[in-house]
């Protein structure tokens, strides 16, 4: 009995698979646009798209479909409208280059939307001059593969280069993001994972967390944006192995956290950012194993955070190393290369005998009256540095490693 | 003013006090690339020297020769020459041997281990800052009589700029800490050629720091190219200023 049905099961894959068509859409053919083949597909039918100029109007994906480009076809919404919305479960979206979306400030216009769909593959697409790129919204099991979306440009105008609201186990691998006001923006969006992307020179964050938990972020770089990375809200997020590097300016950082909890950064890279990691409202953060270099400030953290633990990092070239604005009771520094370190090690087991305070007098003074950066490696400044090392008054007790590194930790 | 000047640089060589300064510093600046992998941390650390040893030397050695060569100048004076050629043709003796002395010293190694735009900044700073307190070393020679006089004035000048100067600027930092200082240190720091060339190797070393400051008048000068150009400008400054008040003296001065 059993075989029979298992028989009659494959016959009627195999009719099903007899009948899935392969549908080509070519200027001045039958079939002249993408619209007119989706209208003449079936379910599972595949459509290929020639090398060419169409004008994409808001065409609407509603069947379980493959639709491929061939060389890279152009879809041009001339500024009118949204260029693909996908309705359909299933549907795979590849090697196309989506134009000139419609920009406003009444609906979020994109390149191409997903809406309450799953399993559906958006790969290889290069998107330019929409107001989003890729817009995710309701969605669960999607991929995002290898596109590269370059926004307008005018920072009243940008939208966010890959966008999701409300999805779970989201994938989002090895996309370039650029010209947008934030790279990636997640919004509600659980489970997911974004990984390999470059993000650069986008108006406000190269990737953005709101209200998003379970997720982990690996071996991204977030160059030159207006901060690098912002995460807020969010609980559970796992940062691992990303370069945050030359994000510049007043109030601009590399890393921004503002109130999550229980979130790990690891191995991370921040390199010439205005500050590597700013700390607001934190709890059971751990910050284990990152690299810190040429930052002006390393690390920022606010004094409501709390059961921090930062551990194994290195600590190169920052002007500044931690800063805070209060005490920092209830977070602890251990074992981590400090390379403005001058303590001994007399037993040669690789740390530092005496405990090392990275907060400096200096940066208290900073803190109150920020004109005295003109000070900066004066004299002066180091001589006020070294008495108060040599006998702490005025920089918060709470806040030394007890086990500082000799050496940089190899990586 | 010229053979003058030629004359003072192979006295100088003959005499090996700068000699000893050149290798004091080759061997600090080697010492310190040598020690630590990391270049960055090496130029700052010669930039501490820069800021302190390179000034105080300057000045003391130029002041000390001035003095020493009082009979050697008095001589010149009873020549037809003319006195402005005399003394600068000093001044272009004693500060071309210290500059060469500095370039030999300082350099040289940060040529070899850390050629970057921050080496090469710290050569003009440190260079702009020898030849800013030789001037000023000419300054205070001719403004006293005596040797002894003459040594502790630039002594208390070093003093002034290279440590007392910026605690100053904290303390009225301190003071007037609720009104916009920016101005006013821009300002501030134009008075003293240290500052300024600590300042200008600040905008290779720390500009990711600089850049995070609010006000906007601080942005803009670090943010650009304004920044270096008013700090050698201001240096050259200091560098001919005092020697040509110096002149002033010097012309009217009774030997």
């Amino acid at each position: 009995m059993k075989r029979i049905l298992l028989i009659c099961l494959f016959a009627v894959a195999v009719t099903v698979a007899s009948h899935a068509r392969t549908l080509v859409v070519a200027v001045n053919t039958a079939l002249p646009d993408l619209k007119a083949a989706v209208a003449e597909a079936a379910d599972g039918d595949t459509i290929k798209v020639k090398k060419g100029y169409y004008y994409s109007y808001n065409t609407l994906i509603t069947k379980r479909l493959t639709i491929i480009g061939d060389g890279y076809p152009v879809l041009d919404a001339n500024y009118k409208e949204e260029v693909v919305t996908i309705l359909a479960n299933g549907v795979t979206f590849s090697g196309f280059v989506l134009k000139n979306s419609k920009t406003g400030s009444m609906r979020d216009y994109a390149g191409i939307r997903l809406h309450k769909v799953h399993n559906v593959t958006i790969s290889n697409n290069r998107l330019i001059n929409n107001f989003f790129g890729i817009y995710l919204s309701d969605c669960d099991h999607v991929s995002v593969i290898g596109n590269t979306t370059s926004g307008t440009g005018t920072e009243l105008t940008a939208g966010n280069g890959i966008h999701a609201w409300q999805c779970h186990d989201v994938i989002i691998m090895n996309n370039y993001s650029t010209r947008h006001r934030d790279g990636i923006y997640f919004e509600f969006v659980k489970k997911s994972r974004i990984i390999s992307n470059t993000s650069e020179r986008n108006f406000r964050y190269g990737l953005h967390f709101m209200f998003s938990d379970d997720d982990l972020y690996q071996k991204n770089t977030f160059r030159n944006n207006g901060s690098g990375v912002a995460v807020m809200y969010s609980k559970r997020i796992r940062m691992f192995d990303n370069l945050f590097i030359e994000n510049w300016g007043s109030s601009i950082y590399g890393l921004l956290l503002k109130d999550i909890t229980r979130s790990q950064i690891v191995g991370n890279r921040f390199v010439r950012n205005t500050t590597g990691i700013y700390m607001e409202g934190c709890n059971l953060m751990t910050a284990n194993n990152n690299t810190f270099i040429n930052n002006g400030w390393a690390m920022r953290i606010l004094a409501n955070c709390e059961n921090g633990r930062f551990e194994r990092n290195n600590f190169e070239s920052n002007s500044f190393d931690v800063t805070t604005n209060g005490v920092l009771n209830l977070n602890k520094f251990d074992q981590n290369y400090w390379d403005k370190y001058e303590g001994y090690d007399l037993n040669k087991d690789g740390t530092g005998d005496v405990p090392y305070r990275p907060v400096s007098l200096y940066a208290q003074i900073m803190e109150q009256i920020p004109q005295s950066v003109m000070l900066m490696r004066s004299f002066m400044v180091n001589l006020l540095d070294k008495v108060e090392r040599a006998i702490p008054s005025l920089t918060p007790e709470s806040v030394k490693d007890i086990n500082p590194k000799m050496k940089p930790w190899t990586r | 003013m010229f053979k003058i000047a030629k004359y003072i640089i192979l006295d100088i060589i003959r005499s090996k006090v700068l000699i000893a300064y050149t290798l004091l510093l080759a061997t600090i600046c080697t010492v310190i690339f040598l020690s630590d992998s990391d270049v960055i941390k090496g130029l700052v650390s010669i930039t501490t020297i820069v800021m302190i040893i390179v000034p105080l030397v300057s000045i003391i050695y130029a002041t000390t020769y001035y003095f020493n060569a009082a009979e050697f100048t008095e001589l010149l004076v009873s020549q037809p020459i003319k006195r402005r050629d005399i003394l600068l043709g000093e001044y272009l003796g004693i500060s071309s041997s210290i500059l060469g002395a500095f370039v030999l010293g300082v350099c040289l190694p940060v040529a070899l281990f850390a050629l970057s735009a921050t080496g090469i900044t710290l050569m003009v700073a440190g260079g702009l800052v020898t030849l800013s307190f030789t001037s000023l070393a000419f300054w205070a020679s001719t403004k006293t009589r005596d040797k002894s006089k003459g040594i502790g004035l630039a002594l208390m000048i070093w003093f002034y700029a290279a440590i007392v100067y910026d605690a100053l600027v904290l303390l009225f930092l301190f003071t007037f800490s609720d009104y916009p200082l920016e101005k006013a240190m821009i300002v501030l720091t134009a008075l003293n050629p240290v500052d300024l060339a600590r300042i200008m190797i600040l905008l290779e070393l720390d500009i990711s720091a600089l850049m995070g400051y609010t006000g906007a008048l601080y942005r803009q000068f670090f943010g650009s190219g304004t920044g270096i150009a008013f700090s050698v400008s201001m240096l050259f400054i200091w560098s001919v200023l005092p020697v040509l008040l110096a002149l002033k003296i010097f012309s009217k001065k009774d030997l």
